[in-house]
Parts: structure tokens; C-alpha cells; sequence
């Protein structure tokens, strides 16, 4: 790939839950951004996506929301997120918002095209192909939803973990298979998800792998939570973390400080 | 049939708690999709196929009063009887008068999801006549008067010796030493007894998988054959179809079923697939002396034109529910009504209203495997989603998810209060999850807790931090 003349500059959105949760993943995609030589930029202006009220059926505040988000985010040669479900919102579900708004629709699109998820605008935009990372261990990884259909994003963690020193990537029965979560849904038909996530602890834990590793924050907290309700050791982190080599920085999701 | 989807959360505390149920569910979830999965990677143009099916079904729909005409025109002159029905009653009082003019006793039924939504077995029970389901798994389900689980395979929910316990309980001269162990025994004695039903039914009611429109031909795909006996054989063949079941050719219908068996069992073709054009003619040798055709709306004409349209499309061959998770959870009967999974939850809602299936769209984690697999490329959670809307229009979604979101939305619209917010209540939570790291209960999370513990947030918010690493210069 040629090298730009410049450093693109890329927003990142670092989503809700990250900001909520899990602050590392941010940092760690600063870091993964930089290191591609992109100059980053985080616009304050920014909340949510606006999936839970476009899930929800409330159009009205997710419109809201995305205007928001066109303002926030205009300008920059790349908007990156660290979540496929919420890089899928912003990529390929926002337009539709404005079906019946031409001016604001083409706005959104514009946007929808420079919006990339962080692990495939990392190998399909920047070219990178290894990382300098370590991490001792086993990890197997969960294909969010999100990220996979809609995104296509499958090969792309896979291809940059390999690179990963010391990690070895073990495939679990059925990766692409939802996890439960589901957004609002986990919590309004909470048997029928606490199930489906009990179905992926025991394909995680049929892989023998000490990690789980994912792209999309609301699965790994929703497999996290499963995992260690079911006493599992495995320990669990988002893939830019790991990436990142910032996995001294923060004990695994849901584990206490030592 | 009773629709019994506003006890949807109910249904599935059962399904849950069904263990048979559940083995049911486990030893057959993989079977479907890796059937498919063979059958679709020895086709290559497959995915070029269903770009096809999805424009002869819109091209179609977008023409639909034209084909229904041309199409019923063409039954005349082949010699059948279209019998146009709006309502379920029409439909119900149309079999009947069929059935009656006929004399009809007994009736035999090859399997038809139709003929569930409209109820025909009950209405023809009511009036003395009997009903005979023929495909293997409605026979059974018949027997057990239980309604149909899934759309191709209706007995998915039952296990090997359920059949047998079922068998036993009406076939009473059955030796106690008869063994049921292999598919092939359950096949032989359900092919026994029915043989003579066959022979003895005056009237014989199929469903369509397509009706077409150049020649007025119904077609109906099977893999036992028991759809060709139930309309060849009895002196009357009622065809019953809604009206989206039309396509233009014979060419389109081929172009489907290509698509069809495919996508549903995963067979490059099902074992029949029989086309029926008008009644039995000088020189015939078998073949029914009349041929009705039953054209059913039943609410599928207010679909045409809406955000639901696409649904339409829909040739039931059921692979968005042989993938979905959800279905494998909860089972069929789950969904309260017809047509489950995911086609269910869009399909129920337009037909019996959202404010009995709204559940239905809800229960979706919009995983979006059935949307990919689905031959007509129906976007499945893009129309689920759309009930959501409707039903949040409609102020039907419950008040506490409204209450929450409406708070939560309001922070959302304005990012330096929900800064604040988001600030401190990552901090309480932070700190007070700090030590374990996690929280195995926690006020208004029980929909989470129950089941899972809640990992505790770092502490700091991202903008916190980020604002913070900028003032320190440490970033």
C-alpha cells in the first residue's frame, strides 16, 4: 500500500460502553491507530450510536442521536470504532434514518463511508499486517454478530492475532453463532439469552483456551458475566487490548484488581 | 387457530424447563444448516439465485392483481374452480361447501401451514366430516393434537419414542413386540395404515408451494409422496393458497425451487414435486374429477404497499428458523401461533396484530443469521425492527422499557450532562466493584443478574481519563 502524503486523520468513536466500562479499549485503539500512522482525534461531542432507541423502535431519538453524531464527526478523513454492532450503525444503518431527508441522508453517507470498524480499517485500510504485541496464553475468539454479518469482519482479527507473540488462536465449535446478547434483549428475555450465552460458555470452554477475545464490548460482557457466574477462569478482553499489548494495564473484564 | 403469542414469556419459561423438548432441540439443530451448507457449496451460482427469487417475488408483488387474474383465468380454462376468500371464514366456509356438495366422509390433508391458519381440520371435524392428516409428522400430530412446531419438519419437537407412545395410543391392535428403532419402521407403519385412508376419501386438500400464472398450475413439493395420493386419488382436489404463493411462470417456479429444497432440507430437489393443472381430463389415467383452488388473503393484501411487503416474498422453506439460535431455544410452539421463528415474528404480527405477536419481533437479538440465509434475501431484522416502531408508536412496548429509555435518551441528546452522569455512576460502580471486579446482584440489573454476574466497570470513564491524560500531557 502507498504511503499517504499525510497522516490521515481519523475520529475515534469510542462508543458507549467503552467509555462506561471499559476505558483501556479506547486507549489501546489510540495506540493501534497511531502505531498505523493515523493522527487521532477524539470529538467530545459524542454519546451513543443510537442503537438501543433504533432497536427500540424509537426513530425519533435515534435521529436525534445521529445528527449529533454528523456534526460531532464531520470533517475527518476516517471515523473509527472499536465495536462492529456500533461501527454497523454508524456504517451501514444511520442512512436510513434520513430516507425522507436528502440533504442530511448524503451527509450520512459521507460518513457512512469514511466509518470503519478498528480491526478491519486497521488491515483493510492501513495495511497492517503484524502487531508488536506478546501475550502468553491460549485465546479463542467470538465472531460478533454485527462485525461479521454485516461488516464481513472474520478473517481480519484472526490475521493480526497470528502475528501476536507467544498467543495461540484456537477455534471454538460454532464462533459465528450469537452469543445471547443482543443489546435490550439480554435484559428483556433474559432466560432465552442467559441460555443462548451458556450454549457459548460451553463451546469456550470445550476449546480448552485461558482467553476469550472479541471485537464488540456487550458480548464480552455478556459472556464475561456467564463465565464467572459459571465459576470459568477463563479470562476475558477485547481483542484491541490484547493488540494493544495493554494487557498489563487492566485485569481481564470483570476480574478485581489484585 | 388460537393465537397464543401475548404468552410468549410463558411459553418459553415451559420450553426452557421441557428437557424432552430441549433434547429434541440439541440433537437436530446442526442437521439443517450443514444440509444446506453442502447443498448450497455445490451450487455456485447460488447467491446469484436468490438475487433471481427476490426479483421474480418483487416483480411479482409489484404486479399482483395482474398475475392473480391471469393466473385464475388460466384454472377456468384448464377446467378447476377458483374460490377468492378475504377471511379465514370465507376460506373455512368455501372447504366446506366443496366438501359438502361432494358427499365428502373423510377427507385426506397433505401438509399445509395454511390450513393451520385458517383452522380447516376443527371446521370440518365441527360438520361430521373427518380430516386425515397424511405427511408423516402432521399424522402424528394429529394424533396427539398438538399443533405443528416448525413449517417443514411439524413434529420437530418430538423424540423417536415419542412416534412410538403415539402410535400405540390409536393403532391398538399393534403387537407388543413391534420395534420402532429406525426411521424406516416409523415410516412402514404410518405408509400401512394410511394406504387404506388414501383409498377411502372422497376429498383430497393440498397446499401450494407456487400457483403459476401462464399455465393455472399448483405445485406442491414433498419427500413422502402422501401429497400426490391426497390429490390424485379422492374424486375432489382442493388446492388451498394464499394469494402471495402466485408467480408469473413456469420458468420462475423452476428458478424457486432451485432455491427451495435447497435451502430448506438441502436436497438439490425434494423427492416430488408435482404440478396440477385443472381437473382429470378424457384420456387421463387418474387424477381428480374436480379441481378447486381456495385463494386466500387472510391480511396479506394489507401487507402489499407497507414497510412489510418484503415478507411476502417468503416460500417458506424455513431455513431462517432451522438457524436461528432463538428458535433452537424456546422450540415452535414457543411463538404462540402458525409460522415461528424468525419469519414468524414478522409474518404473526401482520396478520393476527401486533399487539398479539409483539412480543414476537422483540424476541430477536438481530443476529442476522436468518437474513443470510434466507433464499429471497427477506430483511428479516430490518422488518422486525419495523414492529418494533410501530409498537413504540402505538405506546405498546411496556412503560418500564419506555420510562428507561426516555431517560436515558435524554442524557444521550446532550453529551456534557451525560458526561456528568456516565462519570459518576462509572465511578460508584467502579469502586463499588472494585475488589471482586464484578457484581453478582445489583438493584434493577435482575434481568442481568440473574443469570450472569455483571463485570464492574474500570471507574474512570473514557472522557475522563482522556481529559485528564491531556491536561497531565500524558497521551
Amino acid at each position: 500500500m502507498t504511503q499517504p502524503a499525510r497522516k490521515s486523520r481519523v475520529a475515534l468513536f469510542v462508543t458507549c460502553l467503552v467509555d462506561l466500562h471499559r476505558p483501556t479499549v479506547g486507549f489501546a485503539a489510540i495506540k493501534l491507530l497511531e502505531r498505523a500512522g493515523c493522527t487521532v482525534e477524539v470529538p467530545r461531542a459524542q454519546t451513543c450510536c443510537g442503537q438501543p432507541a433504533y432497536n427500540s423502535g424509537d426513530r425519533a431519538t435515534a435521529r436525534d442521536l445521529a445528527r449529533g453524531i454528523l456534526d460531532a464527526f464531520g470533517g475527518y478523513d476516517y471515523v473509527v470504532v472499536p465495536s462492529g454492532s456500533c461501527g454497523g450503525m454508524l456504517s451501514g444503518h444511520m442512512a436510513h434514518l434520513f430516507d425522507d431527508d436528502p440533504n442530511t441522508r448524503a451527509r450520512a453517507d459521507a460518513l457512512a463511508q469514511r466509518t470503519h470498524e478498528l480491526v478491519s480499517f486497521l488491515t483493510d485500510i492501513m495495511g497492517v499486517t503484524t502487531t508488536d504485541a506478546a501475550y502468553a496464553g491460549t485465546a479463542t475468539y467470538h465472531d460478533s454478530c454485527s462485525g461479521l454479518r454485516e461488516l464481513g469482519i472474520k478473517a481480519q482479527p484472526r490475521a493480526l492475532l497470528a502475528s501476536v507473540a507467544g498467543l495461540t488462536v484456537t477455534e471454538m465449535a460454532e464462533p459465528e453463532v450469537c452469543c445471547g446478547f443482543g443489546g435490550t434483549f439480554c435484559v428483556k428475555y433474559p432466560d432465552i439469552s442467559v441460555r443462548m450465552v451458556t450454549d457459548k460458555t460451553r463451546d469456550i470452554a470445550a476449546t480448552g483456551a485461558d482467553t476469550l477475545l472479541a471485537g464488540d464490548l456487550g458480548c464480552l460482557l455478556n459472556m464475561a458475566g456467564r463465565l464467572q457466574r459459571e465459576g470459568s477462569k477463563v479470562k476475558v478482553r477485547h481483542i484491541a487490548e490484547v493488540l494493544a499489548g495493554m494487557t498489563d494495564t487492566v485485569p481481564p473484564i470483570g476480574e478485581g484488581k489484585a | 387457530m388460537h393465537v397464543n403469542s401475548p404468552n410468549f414469556k410463558s411459553n418459553v419459561t415451559h420450553a426452557l424447563a421441557d428437557t424432552r423438548l430441549q433434547k429434541a432441540l440439541s440433537d437436530t439443530r446442526l442437521a439443517f444448516p450443514s444440509r444446506r451448507a453442502a447443498a448450497v457449496a455445490n451450487l455456485p451460482e447460488f447467491e446469484q439465485l436468490r438475487d433471481i427469487g427476490r426479483d421474480i417475488k418483487n416483480h411479482t408483488l409489484a404486479n399482483l392483481d395482474f398475475y392473480l387474474e391471469t393466473y385464475a383465468a388460466n384454472v377456468e380454462r384448464a377446467g378447476g374452480t377458483v374460490h377468492w376468500c378475504s377471511t379465514a371464514d370465507e376460506a373455512r366456509a368455501a372447504v366446506l361447501a366443496i366438501c359438502q356438495r361432494a358427499n365428502a366422509r373423510t377427507v385426506t390433508k397433505g401438509k399445509s401451514m395454511i390450513s393451520e391458519e385458517l383452522g380447516i381440520n376443527a371446521h370440518l371435524e365441527q360438520h361430521g366430516i373427518t380430516p386425515v392428516e397424511t405427511d408423516l409428522g402432521e399424522y402424528i400430530l394429529q394424533i396427539r393434537n398438538e399443533p405443528p412446531s416448525h413449517i417443514i419438519a411439524p413434529a420437530f419437537h418430538l423424540n423417536r419414542d415419542d412416534w412410538e407412545e403415539s402410535f400405540r395410543k390409536v393403532h391398538t391392535d399393534l403387537p407388543e413386540d413391534r420395534v420402532f428403532n429406525e426411521r424406516r419402521d416409523i415410516l412402514t407403519e404410518a405408509r400401512t395404515r394410511l394406504r387404506e385412508k388414501f383409498l377411502a376419501a372422497d376429498v383430497g386438500i393440498t397446499g401450494a408451494n407456487f400457483l403459476i400464472a401462464e399455465t393455472g398450475s399448483s405445485v406442491i413439493v414433498t419427500n413422502e409422496g402422501n401429497g400426490d395420493l391426497t390429490q390424485t386419488l379422492p374424486r375432489v382436489h382442493i388446492a388451498l393458497a394464499s394469494i402471495e404463493k402466485v408467480v408469473p411462470t413456469l420458468e420462475d417456479a423452476t428458478s424457486l425451487l432451485r432455491l427451495l429444497a435447497r435451502s430448506a432440507t438441502g436436497q438439490d430437489f425434494s423427492v416430488y414435486t408435482t404440478f396440477s393443472t385443472g381437473a382429470r381430463r378424457p384420456g387421463d389415467w387418474d387424477g381428480p374429477g374436480e379441481y378447486h383452488v381456495v385463494l386466500i388473503d387472510n391480511g396479506r393484501s394489507g401487507m402489499v404497499g407497507t414497510e412489510f411487503q418484503d415478507m411476502l416474498r417468503c416460500i417458506r422453506c424455513a431455513a431462517c428458523m432451522n438457524h436461528c439460535p432463538v428458535y433452537f431455544t424456546v422450540g415452535g410452539h414457543s411463538y404462540g401461533w402458525v409460522y415461528p421463528g424468525p419469519m414468524g415474528s414478522v409474518l404473526t404480527p401482520s396478520l393476527v396484530g401486533v399487539d398479539q405477536a409483539g412480543h414476537l419481533p422483540n424476541a430477536s437479538t438481530f443476529c442476522g443469521k436468518c437474513e443470510s440465509v434466507c433464499p429471497v434475501k427477506i430483511p428479516l431484522p430490518k422488518l422486525m425492527r419495523h414492529w418494533r416502531e410501530r409498537e413504540f408508536e402505538r405506546h405498546l412496548s411496556p412503560q418500564g422499557t419506555r420510562t428507561g429509555m426516555g431517560i436515558w435518551a435524554w442524557f444521550a441528546r446532550r453529551p456534557a450532562a451525560y458526561r456528568f452522569a456516565t462519570r459518576l455512576g462509572a465511578w460508584v460502580l467502579g469502586k463499588l466493584g472494585r475488589k471482586k471486579g464484578k457484581f453478582t446482584s445489583l438493584p434493577f440489573a435482575d434481568g442481568w443478574t440473574a443469570g450472569r454476574d455483571l463485570p464492574a466497570p474500570e471507574g474512570e470513564t473514557f472522557f475522563a481519563r482522556y481529559a485528564r491524560a491531556q491536561r497531565e500531557g500524558t497521551l
